[in-house]
C-alpha cells in the first residue's frame, strides 16, 4: 500500500479524534447559542419546526401556535384543567337576555413596543378578526356578535344576536389575540408585538426562535429569562439532543419516540390525555353510508381498543365524540360499546345491505404517526363483517385537498378537540355549521340543542345539553369515535413547573424554570 | 464555438429545469393556502378564500405566474418566504454556503476512505485487501444514510452525551470549531455513501493503468515502487476517479436533505423540502434552479480539471 494512502488514514483518525475531543468541552444545559442569555438558566425547548406564521389571527400550526401564546394576550385564558378564567379582561358580564356580554379590561397592560393596551385595541381586533378580508380563521367564533362597542378605555361591549354561552371559551385561543389598533398583519409578520409573557428577542429563520421574559407582563412574571425554541427536525433527534443536555424540554405525539425518550433513564415523560381525537370519518351524503343502519353496523363491528393496541401501542384511551374534562362523553353510552357481529349484521340486514358495503376511505401518511396502521386494522375487523374498507393512502397535501373537498366516503383522522364542545362540533354537526359539508350530517334535532346548549350558561345544565348531544350523534353514528392518545412532555432533570396540558399547550412556560 | 455550444445547452437545461419545477409543483395537490391551515382551510368563506388566493398570488394566470417569476430571477428577485418572511435570495445566501461547505467535507472524506482502500483493494486482486475494499464499498452503498445518521446519533448522544448538532446551528465564521464539530458526523455519513463508488472506480482504474506497458516500463527503469503507484498508476487513474467525485458532489449539493433533516444543518435540501412542505413556489422554484446552476458549474468545473490533470485532453 502507498505511503500517500496511509497518511490520509492517519489525517481522517486524527481529526475525528480532534473533532470529539473538543466536543467533549461544550456544557450541558449551556444558554441558547447566539443568544446571549447572560444566566444559565435559560430554557431551551425541541421543535420540529419552526412557525409557519408569526401572526396569530392565521395560525393553525401547532409549533405556531405554541410560540404565540406566550407572546399574545387574550382576553380569556384556560387554566391548567381548560376552565375559563380573566385574561385581558378581568371580568365579563353577560345581560339578562344573553344578548350583550360586557367585558371589563384590566388596566396599565401594555404591548411590548410599549404602548398602552384599552378598549379601542379590543374593538380594533375583534371587527378585524370579523371582517371576511382578514381571513382570520377564528371568524366563525364570532359569528354571533353583531357589533363591538367601547365606550370608555376599560369597558368593551359585544352585541349578540343572541346568548352564546361558548363565546368566553371562543375568546381564549390564540386566533383571538388582542392585537394593537396601529399594527398591521405585515408589520406583525416580521415583528410580533402582544401584551404576553415573553417577547420576540431573536428569530434566525427555521433554525430557532427566542423569546425573552417581559418584565411589563401584568400577571406573574416568567421565571426563566428566556426562551429558545430550536429548530431540530427529527423527534429522534430532539431526544438525543435532550440527552446530550442542550434542549431541556419538548413535547412529543409518537408514543414510540415517547418510549425511546424514556428508555434513557435522564429524561421525564410525562403523559397527558389530550382533547385531540382519532376518528373513522363518515360521509353521511355519500352511497351506502346514506342509510343510517349501514353507519350502524360500522360502528358495531369496530372493536376501539383493538385499534388502540394495534395502532398506538395501548396509548390513549376509548372515547365518544367529546373529549374536553368538563364536558367529557361516556364511552360505554354508545349502540354497540363492545364489538358485536351479529348486531352489525343486523343491522346491515336492516339496510337491505347483506351482502355487504364498500367504503372509500382517505388516509393521510406522514400527517401523524399512527394513521396507517389505523385504517389497516379497520379494514382487517371491518372485512369480517363484510365491510370492505377500500383504503386510498395519500400524502398529506392531497388529503387535505379530498378531505376539504369532502371527496370522500369515509376518512381516518386525527381531529382537534377544543375545551368548549360548542366550537368543537357545532361548525360539523349543525345544518349552518361552516364545516358541515364535509361531516356531511345534521338534523333539526342537533341544531336545536347546539343552540340550547349556547344559550345555556349553567355549567350543569350545559353539560346535560351535550350529554343529549352526544347521544345523538352516537345514535346516528356519522362519524366513527375510536380513542384519545396522550402528549407526551419530555423533561431534563433541573426543569420544574411545567404544567401541561391537555391541548397541547406550552402557556406554562411562564412557570417553568431551570436549575 | 465549444464555448458557444456550452453557454446554449447550459441555458437550454436551466430552462428546462424551470419549467419542469414549476409544472410539478402545480401537479401536486394542495397550494399554500391548504398547506398552512390543513383541514381548517374548509372552514374559510369564499371572500376569505379569494383574500388569501390574492395574498399569496395564486390568483394570477399560470403563465403571468411563471414568466413574472422568470423575469424576476433575471433581476435577482427569487421571490419571497412568507414562512420565513425573508427573500429567497437571502435564505439561498444563508444556506447554499453550508450546504456547500458540507459537500466539501464529505467529498475530502469520501476521497481519504475511497480512494486509499480502492488502491489497497487493487494492489492484491482476489486477497483479503480486495475483500476488506469490497466489503467497505458494499457497506457504503446499502447502509441508508438515514439508518447511519440516527444509529450515530443516538449512539453518541445516549452513551457519550456527544452532540454539538444539538447545540444551535453555527457557521464557520460565527465559531468555527463548533461549526466543525456539527459538520463532522453528517460530512462522515455523506462521506462513507459517497467512498463506495470513488473506492470501486479507483480500483477498476488502477487495475486497468497498471496493466499498460509504460507502467511496466517504468519498472523496469527502476523507478521506486511508491513513486511508481502515485504518480504513474493514480496519476493516469486520476481522470475516471475525478468524473465520479464531480458527479458526487453535483448529488450532494441538493441531494443531502436528509442528513441535513437528522443533524438539523440548516442547507439548501432543508430549504427545499420546507419550501415544498409549505407550497412555497417560489421558494422551491428558484432553489431548484440554483442548485441545477451549481451542478452545471461543477460539471464545467470537472471538465477544467481533465484539462490541468490529464496532457492528452489538453493537447486536443
Amino acid at each position: 500500500m502507498p505511503r500517500g494512502a496511509f497518511s490520509a488514514v492517519g489525517i481522517a483518525a486524527a481529526l475525528s479524534i480532534a473533532l470529539t475531543s473538543c466536543s467533549s468541552s461544550s456544557s450541558p444545559g449551556s444558554s441558547p447559542a447566539g443568544t446571549g442569555a447572560a444566566s444559565g438558566k435559560s430554557l431551551v425547548v425541541g421543535v420540529t419546526s419552526d412557525p409557519d406564521t408569526l401572526f396569530p389571527w392565521k395560525a393553525t400550526q401547532f409549533q405556531a401556535v405554541n410560540v404565540l401564546q406566550n407572546l399574545y394576550g387574550t382576553l380569556t385564558e384556560f387554566d391548567k384543567d381548560l376552565k375559563v378564567v380573566p385574561g385581558l379582561a378581568e371580568s365579563w358580564q353577560t345581560s339578562d337576555d344573553g344578548k350583550k356580554l360586557t367585558l371589563k379590561l384590566r388596566q396599565g397592560v401594555t404591548f411590548a413596543d410599549g404602548s398602552t393596551f384599552d378598549s379601542k385595541d379590543v374593538k380594533s381586533s375583534l371587527d378585524k378578526i370579523m371582517d371576511e378580508k382578514t381571513a382570520a380563521v377564528a371568524r366563525a367564533s364570532l359569528s354571533s356578535v353583531k357589533s363591538v362597542e367601547a365606550p370608555d378605555a376599560n369597558t368593551v361591549v359585544l352585541e349578540l344576536t343572541g346568548p352564546d354561552a361558548a363565546l368566553p371559551a371562543n375568546l381564549a385561543t390564540v386566533n383571538m389575540a388582542m392585537l394593537s389598533s396601529d399594527d398591521t398583519e405585515e408589520k406583525l409578520n416580521t415583528t410580533p408585538n402582544g401584551t404576553g409573557p415573553f417577547k420576540v428577542k431573536n428569530r434566525v429563520a427555521s433554525q430557532s426562535i427566542t423569546l425573552a421574559r417581559n418584565d411589563a407582563y401584568w400577571g406573574e412574571k416568567p421565571k426563566v429569562p428566556a426562551v429558545e425554541f430550536r429548530v431540530i427536525p427529527d423527534e429522534s433527534s430532539i431526544v438525543s439532543a435532550m440527552q446530550s443536555g442542550n434542549v431541556q424540554l419538548a413535547v412529543f405525539n409518537d408514543p414510540l419516540v415517547a418510549q425511546t425518550a424514556e428508555g434513557g433513564g435522564t429524561i421525564t415523560v410525562t403523559k397527558t390525555p389530550q382533547l385531540n381525537y382519532h376518528v373513522l370519518q363518515l360521509n353521511a351524503q355519500h352511497g351506502d353510508l346514506k342509510d343510517v343502519n349501514v353507519r350502524l353496523a360500522i360502528q358495531c363491528a369496530i372493536d376501539r381498543k383493538q385499534v388502540l393496541d394495534t395502532a398506538a401501542l395501548g396509548e390513549g384511551e376509548v372515547t365518544g365524540p367529546i373529549t374536553a374534562p368538563l364536558f367529557k362523553s361516556d364511552p360505554n353510552k354508545r349502540p354497540c360499546p363492545a364489538r358485536d357481529l351479529t348486531k352489525a349484521a343486523e343491522y346491515l340486514s336492516k339496510a337491505g345491505k347483506s351482502g355487504g358495503v364498500t367504503v372509500k376511505t382517505i388516509v393521510s401518511q406522514g400527517e401523524y404517526a399512527t394513521s396507517v396502521n389505523e385504517a389497516q386494522n379497520l379494514k382487517a375487523q371491518l372485512a369480517e363483517a363484510k365491510i370492505n374498507l377500500d383504503l386510498e393512502v395519500l400524502e398529506s397535501g392531497a388529503f387535505v385537498d379530498r378531505w376539504v373537498a369532502a371527496d370522500f366516503d369515509a376518512a381516518v383522522a386525527l381531529n382537534g378537540g377544543r375545551p368548549d364542545p360548542d366550537g368543537s362540533y357545532g361548525r360539523y354537526f349543525t345544518s349552518k355549521g361552516n364545516l358541515n359539508k364535509v361531516a356531511g350530517y345534521s338534523s333539526p334535532e342537533l341544531d336545536k340543542l347546539f343552540a340550547e346548549g349556547k344559550a345555556t350558561t349553567d355549567e350543569a345544565a350545559r353539560k346535560a345539553i351535550y350529554d343529549q348531544v352526544s347521544a345523538k350523534l352516537e345514535e346516528n353514528a356519522p362519524w366513527i369515535w375510536l380513542f384519545s392518545g396522550y402528549t407526551y412532555t419530555a423533561t431534563t432533570a433541573g426543569v420544574q413547573g411545567f404544567v401541561p396540558m391537555a391541548s397541547g399547550s406550552l402557556q406554562y412556560l411562564r412557570t417553568t424554570s431551570v436549575s | 464555438m465549444r464555448l458557444r455550444n456550452r453557454v446554449v445547452s447550459t441555458v437550454a437545461t436551466l430552462f428546462g429545469v424551470a419549467v419542469l419545477v414549476f409544472v410539478m409543483l402545480r401537479a401536486i395537490p394542495g397550494n399554500q393556502i391548504t398547506a398552512g391551515l390543513g383541514t381548517e382551510a374548509a372552514a374559510l368563506t369564499p371572500a376569505q378564500r379569494q383574500a388569501l388566493e390574492q395574498y399569496y398570488g395564486l390568483d394570477q394566470p399560470l403563465v403571468t405566474q411563471f414568466f413574472s417569476w422568470l423575469g424576476n430571477m433575471f433581476t435577482g428577485n427569487f421571490g419571497y418566504s412568507a414562512r420565513q418572511q425573508q427573500s429567497v435570495l437571502d435564505l439561498t445566501l444563508h444556506s447554499l454556503p453550508v450546504t456547500f461547505e458540507l459537500a466539501v467535507l464529505s467529498i475530502v472524506l469520501a476521497l481519504l476512505i475511497g480512494v486509499p482502500l480502492g488502491m489497497l483493494a487493487a494492489s492484491r486482486t482476489n486477497s483479503s485487501r480486495d475483500a476488506l475494499g469490497q466489503v467497505v464499498s458494499l457497506a457504503g452503498l446499502s447502509v441508508p444514510a438515514f439508518l447511519l445518521a440516527t444509529t450515530l446519533l443516538s449512539i453518541l448522544a445516549a452513551s457519550f452525551g456527544f452532540n454539538p448538532n444539538g447545540q444551535g446551528f453555527a457557521t464557520l465564521f460565527d465559531d468555527p470549531l463548533l461549526n466543525l464539530q456539527q459538520m463532522f458526523l453528517p460530512a462522515l455519513v455523506l462521506g462513507f455513501g459517497i467512498a463506495a463508488p470513488i473506492l470501486r472506480t479507483t480500483r477498476t482504474a488502477v487495475l486497468e493503468v497498471r496493466s499498460n506497458d509504460f507502467v511496466r516500463t517504468a519498472r523496469a527503469k527502476g523507478v521506486p515502487e511508491r513513486r511508481l503507484q502515485v504518480k504513474h498508476v493514480l496519476g493516469n487513474a486520476l481522470v475516471p476517479i475525478v468524473t465520479m467525485t464531480g458527479l458526487q458532489f453535483g448529488y450532494l449539493l441538493g441531494g443531502a436533505v436528509v442528513v441535513e433533516q437528522i443533524f438539523s444543518v440548516p442547507g439548501i435540501g432543508r430549504q427545499v423540502l420546507l419550501g415544498i412542505q409549505q407550497k412555497e413556489y417560489a421558494v422551491v422554484q428558484s432553489t431548484v434552479l440554483v442548485i441545477a446552476l451549481a451542478f452545471v458549474l461543477v460539471n464545467l468545473l470537472t471538465d477544467v480539471l481533465y484539462r490541468i490533470i490529464d496532457p492528452r485532453v489538453r493537447a486536443s
